[in-house]
């Protein structure tokens, strides 16, 4: 398995009280796979990626990614934050040099690189702006581009769009998807957006809280691009309801 | 825009000339002899006599040399030293302490050492002016530095930047609107001590002008040497105010509600 979770629990203690925020959790996750983690705030889905990034180490089990134990960040693994990270100093060119800094490019071809992948996410004639003269939507798309720049293996993204609106959002998810299916990268995507998991996902982890586990696994085997609105879809997004008790199962209880 | 200013100019031309007419009415009133109290009209010759005899250009020159000297070297001493306390959290707060006990002190209470290690001249007012400035700008960056977003720190280590890079492309720019503010308030407590220091020691600048002018009797050139500083101390604060608003404008830190 290219990523591999075997047992992974992550407990805190704070002034001596013990929390368990992930418990035991087992993830195997095929190469260019797209999977969402799904769940309500506290369920740990935000710890299981921070395992995955290496920001954070289990108290207890392993992560491997290709076979290595996951110890500290990576080039490799590169994460995207809610509030984009963008740095406020910077323009957009130079926020997306930003992974190519520490590589051995010169600047030229840094700089080259940079605007290829400012093209790609179709912010050519917002290069030389600064991040907060940006909206919302644009900044994410930023973050993509620095984070696609550097070429990693696998893209973390921690609810990247819980920060937009509706509309902005789901273009976003297309975007997302097209990327995805262009640069061929391994993403785990963090939301609590029922639709947006099963707008994306080819796999749902559906974690539930307290303490933080995974309750269940559920495949998407939509053809892509989804329709929101189609029949399949509103089918296995009743199935994620369920999961989550969400949906009454019975409705002739209230009738009796 | 222009109605704004428009307004502004008005209002700053009543305030000063409502000051200026109840200095002259008391003036008038005769109850104060000249030499305690000069009229403006002897103020304002005073300060074209100054002006004219090329005196006030050969204070204002030395003033600022020495003012931005010791300016400089308490930007140059307090970011690097800021940013290396700033970012060795366990030294700091070692330092912190003794810190603490020695920014409170005026800057002239040192100045018997100062002269004892100094020695007279340019340089007793140099080090006076760096250490006002210094302790403002240590303190600003030291919590700049704290204050840097974590997420900066997260998304650079994600990138594969190290120290030192790491200090200067993420931890000096995102504390930098602190320190700004930090240079800010160094530049006006400076510059107060700028004209204290040469009033103890030095025999040219600014403050030599008031103390020169106090010793010949000539209080209308006190007070025309008072209002070219402040008129001097004014225009560089707005100077700087302008480098603060442009890097809270490129760093997209928004100031609504304040004017």
């Amino acid at each position: 398995m290219y990523i591999s979770i075997e047992g992974a629990s992550r407990e805190y203690t704070f002034k001596g009280k013990r929390t368990v925020s992930l418990e035991k959790v087992n993830l195997q996750i095929k190469k260019g796979e797209f999977i969402c983690l799904l769940g309500p705030s506290g369920c740990g889905k935000t710890t299981l990626l921070n395992l995955i990034a290496g920001f954070d180490r289990p108290t207890s089990g392993v992560v491997k990614v290709n076979g290595e134990i996951v110890t500290k960040p990576s080039v490799d693994r590169i994460t995207i934050f809610q509030n984009y990270g963008l740095l406020p100093w910077r323009s957009v060119l130079r926020n997306v040099e930003l992974g190519l800094e520490s590589k051995n490019i010169d600047k030229k071809k840094r700089q080259q690189i940079a605007e290829e992948y400012i093209e790609l996410v179709g912010l050519s004639a917002y290069k030389k702006h600064h991040p907060s003269q940006l909206s919302g939507g644009m900044q994410q798309r930023v973050a993509l581009a620095r984070a696609l720049a550097v070429d990693p293996e696998i893209l973390l993204m921690d609810e990247p769009l819980g920060a937009l609106d509706a509309m902005t959002r789901m273009s976003m998810q297309d975007e997302i998807e097209r990327l995805w299916q262009e640069n061929k990268k391994t993403i785990i995507f963090v939301t609590h957006d029922i639709e947006e998991a099963v707008f994306l996902a080819d796999r749902i982890v559906i974690m539930t809280p307290s303490p933080g586990k995974v309750k269940s696994i559920i495949e998407v085997p939509l053809a892509r691009k989804r329709d929101r609105t189609g029949s399949d879809f509103l089918k296995i997004r009743d199935r994620v309801f369920a999961e989550f008790e969400l949906k009454p199962s019975d409705m002739t209880e209230y009738y009796l | 825009m222009r109605m704004d200013i428009l307004k502004k100019t008005l209002k700053v031309v009543v305030s000063i000339s409502v000051l200026i007419g109840i200095w002259q009415l008391a003036v008038l009133s005769g109850r104060y002899e000249p030499s305690l109290l000069p009229s403006p009209a002897k103020v304002l010759e005073g300060m074209a006599e100054l002006i004219k005899d090329g005196t006030l250009f050969t204070h204002f020159r030395v003033s600022l040399t020495r003012f931005f000297i010791g300016y400089l070297a308490a930007i140059a001493a307090g970011i690097i030293l800021g940013l290396l306390l700033g970012w060795n959290k366990s030294v700091w707060s070692f330092i912190e302490p003794v810190v603490q006990v020695l920014r409170p002190v005026s800057p002239i209470a040192w100045f018997p050492f100062i002269v004892l290690w100094f020695g007279i001249g340019d340089t007793p007012a140099v080090v006076i002016i760096f250490i006002a400035g210094f302790f403002p700008i240590l303190l600003s960056t030291v919590s700049g530095v704290g204050n840097v977003d974590a997420i900066y720190l997260k998304v650079a280590d994600n990138f594969g930047i190290r120290q030192p890079q790491m200090l200067f492309k993420i931890i000096l720019p995102a504390a930098f609107p602190l320190i700004a503010n930090g240079l800010h308030l160094a530049l006006g407590s400076a510059w107060v001590f700028l004209v204290a220091g040469e009033m103890v020691g030095a025999q040219s600048g600014l403050g030599y002008l008031i103390i020169d002018a106090r010793n010949s009797l000539r209080s209308d050139l006190v007070l025309a040497g008072i209002i070219f500083i402040g008129a001097l101390g004014l225009l560089l604060d707005r100077l700087i105010k302008l480098l603060e608003t442009g890097i809270e404008k490129q760093w997209g830190i928004s100031r609504r509600g304040r004017n």
